[in-house]
């Protein structure tokens, strides 16, 4: 190569040292991920089991006596309430974490404590710190679905032999809002309340309008639209039909998987082009 | 002399119409200690990131161990440990665990680093904080521990951006000990600092910046010997007579600079022109005589203290 004009050990040292980490770098950052959640594996077991426990039990058990003594069992999308709401809470479990992971440790890794641009300074690449942070939350997401589908069939609240596919359904969701919240955090300067504003405007209404504790089909037309633009009601959709086998056209499901892919990567695109214009000034 | 691991020709960096550094060239050898002095805003932060392939150059060339950080930023920066200007070490991870983690994102064997991270932990003289958090240690030991995880991969240079910058005393001379030791050991050092005695303890060769170019380039003692005079006389006559009794000064010294509350008098012999100030009637509040130092170089090269 023409390039190298300087002592041939050096660059030739440096090119193949730079080798692993051109490969590796995503992972060494999930590594890091993984060693910092450890801090609070706590939280995340007790989030994981502790979470689903209580929902399962107050929705799946408590407020179905009501629901199936009122509509009879089957009255909710042909199944009993139980069947019917455990699968949306499986999907937001995910975007719980995701909401957690993809907030306000990507505000501490750019400004608050900038890790981010420490990783930088190594052989690391913008685009693999937003690579690398995504994987460690996925990998958490499916450890936290694993225990909380394990949980659903304890209660015999999913009936279906696809169930488990309803895990990678609600991670797909937690994906597909989660990278795009990312996205939306990395271009804050400073957090001056935009993070609360999220939760309480876009998470908290999103729980509630996407077909989670009731069927949008419930809502009146105008109202439905927050379903249809929510990832949390699409991957609800599908993982209802995994776990018990909703009945809907097969375009749905197409089209379910379609918004779901594409906000996630979408989303990802949108954070490794941020990282790169903040951490390459 | 073997060739330079950095060569920067012409370099420049624009941010819209504002050029942080404008056309700026210097070379420096392996084994070298090489600094960039210049007050806040020179624009020395901005050659460091570039030379630490993190930011992109606007215009000239740039080649550090012989490649261009444009295109071989990851394997430039896999030679390079760098102590930044702020410390940007993981608070939620404790010590050594900075250390570990640190070292896998250069794709260093596991075993390799937790031996490194000890030997690290022990230059850094921090091998009772090993499982301390971060946040409790105090500014010298977060600075040194930042200084060990530069050093995780046994890096051919090492960027230090104002390393030492507040800091109390006692704490600075404990790292410009470490950062002496890996100058004897050969590393190569660059740094940014706006102390001229950080300068003249640290570097063998050094650039004077300001305004994002170079004024002058030498050894510390090189520097001083043109720009300066041996000895400086300063008198201290209080903050409104300076101007006044500057007058009465002249032909006193080789040159004069009338600061708001000093008045500096470059001379070969201070002692001596004290002598004569003091038979031409005028009694300062204070006098001290003493050597030149980069200050001096700075004060004359641009007009300005270094530390405004």
């Amino acid at each position: 190569m023409t390039t190298l004009t300087g002592p041939r050990s050096d660059s030739a040292r440096a090119i193949e040292a730079g080798r692993r980490s051109r490969t590796w770098g995503a992972w060494y950052v999930a590594e890091h991920r993984f060693r910092v959640m450890r801090s609070y594996t706590g939280t995340v077991v007790v989030a994981g089991i502790g979470s689903p426990l209580i929902y399962l039990y107050a929705l799946g058990v408590g407020l179905a006596t009501i629901v199936d003594a009122n509509l009879g069992a089957g009255a909710v999308d042909g199944v009993s309430y139980l069947v019917f709401v455990a699968p949306a809470l499986l999907a937001s479990a995910a975007i719980t974490v995701a909401s957690e992971e993809f907030t306000y440790p990507i505000m501490l890794g750019y400004k608050w404590n900038p890790t981010f641009t420490g990783m930088h300074a190594s052989p690391l690449q913008p685009a693999q710190i937003v690579d690398g942070v995504v994987i460690s939350v996925v990998i958490r997401m499916l450890v936290n679905l694993v225990l909380f589908y394990a949980l659903m069939l304890a209660f015999g609240a999913a009936p279906s032999p696809l169930g488990v596919f309803a895990i990678l359904a609600g991670a797909l969701g937690g994906l597909a809002f989660g990278t795009v919240i990312m996205a939306y955090t990395s271009t804050l300067e400073e957090d001056t309340g935009q993070l609360a504003m999220v939760m309480r405007f876009v998470v908290l209404p999103m729980t509630l309008f996407s077909g989670t504790f009731f069927p949008l089909s419930t809502f009146p037309v105008w109202l439905q639209w927050i379903g249809w633009v929510s990832p949390l009601w699409h991957s609800t959709e599908l993982a209802r039909v995994f776990s018990y086998g909703a009945a809907e056209p097969i375009w749905l499901t197409v089209v379910h998987v379609v918004v779901l892919v594409g906000l996630a990567v979408a989303g990802w695109m949108w954070a490794r082009r941020i990282a790169v214009r903040r951490l390459r000034k | 002399m073997s060739e330079p691991v950095i060569v920067a020709n012409e370099l420049v960096k624009r941010y819209g119409e504002f050029a942080a550094v404008d056309r700026i060239s210097f070379e420096v050898a392996p084994g070298e200690s090489f600094g960039l002095l210049g007050p806040n805003g020179a624009g020395k932060s901005t050659t460091m990131r570039m030379v630490g392939a993190v930011s992109t150059r606007t215009g000239g060339e740039l080649s550090v161990l012989g490649l261009d950080p444009d295109r071989f930023g990851p394997e430039i920066r896999s030679q390079l440990g760098v102590v930044p200007q702020a410390d940007n070490l993981d608070a939620e991870l404790r010590v050594r665990e900075n250390l570990l983690v640190y070292g896998r994102y250069f794709g260093l064997p596991r075993k390799l680093v937790a031996e490194r991270a000890d030997e690290l932990l022990a230059f850094a003289q921090l091998e009772e904080k090993a499982k301390a958090k971060v946040d409790s240690l105090s500014g010298g030991m977060k600075r040194r521990l930042t200084i060990a995880r530069a050093l995780i991969n046994d890096p051919r240079i090492l960027l230090l951006d104002e390393p030492t910058t507040g800091l109390d005393p006692q704490a600075r001379h404990i790292l410009w000990d470490r950062l002496f030791r890996l100058k004897e050991q050969g590393t190569t050092l660059l740094l940014t600092t706006h102390y001229m005695d950080e300068a003249e303890q640290l570097c063998d060769r050094l650039v004077v910046v300001d305004k994002g170019t170079i004024m002058a380039e030498g050894t510390p003692a090189e520097l001083i010997r043109r720009y300066s005079t041996r000895e400086v006389l300063e008198v201290r006559f209080g903050s409104d007579r300076n101007s006044e009794v500057a007058a009465r000064l002249s032909g006193l010294g080789d040159r004069l600079e009338v600061l708001p509350d000093r008045i500096l008098v470059y001379s070969e012999n201070g002692e001596a022109e004290l002598v004569r100030l003091t038979d031409a009637g005028l009694h300062p509040i204070t006098s001290l005589v003493r050597r030149s130092s980069l200050e001096d170089v700075f004060l004359r090269l641009t007009g300005r203290s270094l530390i405004e």
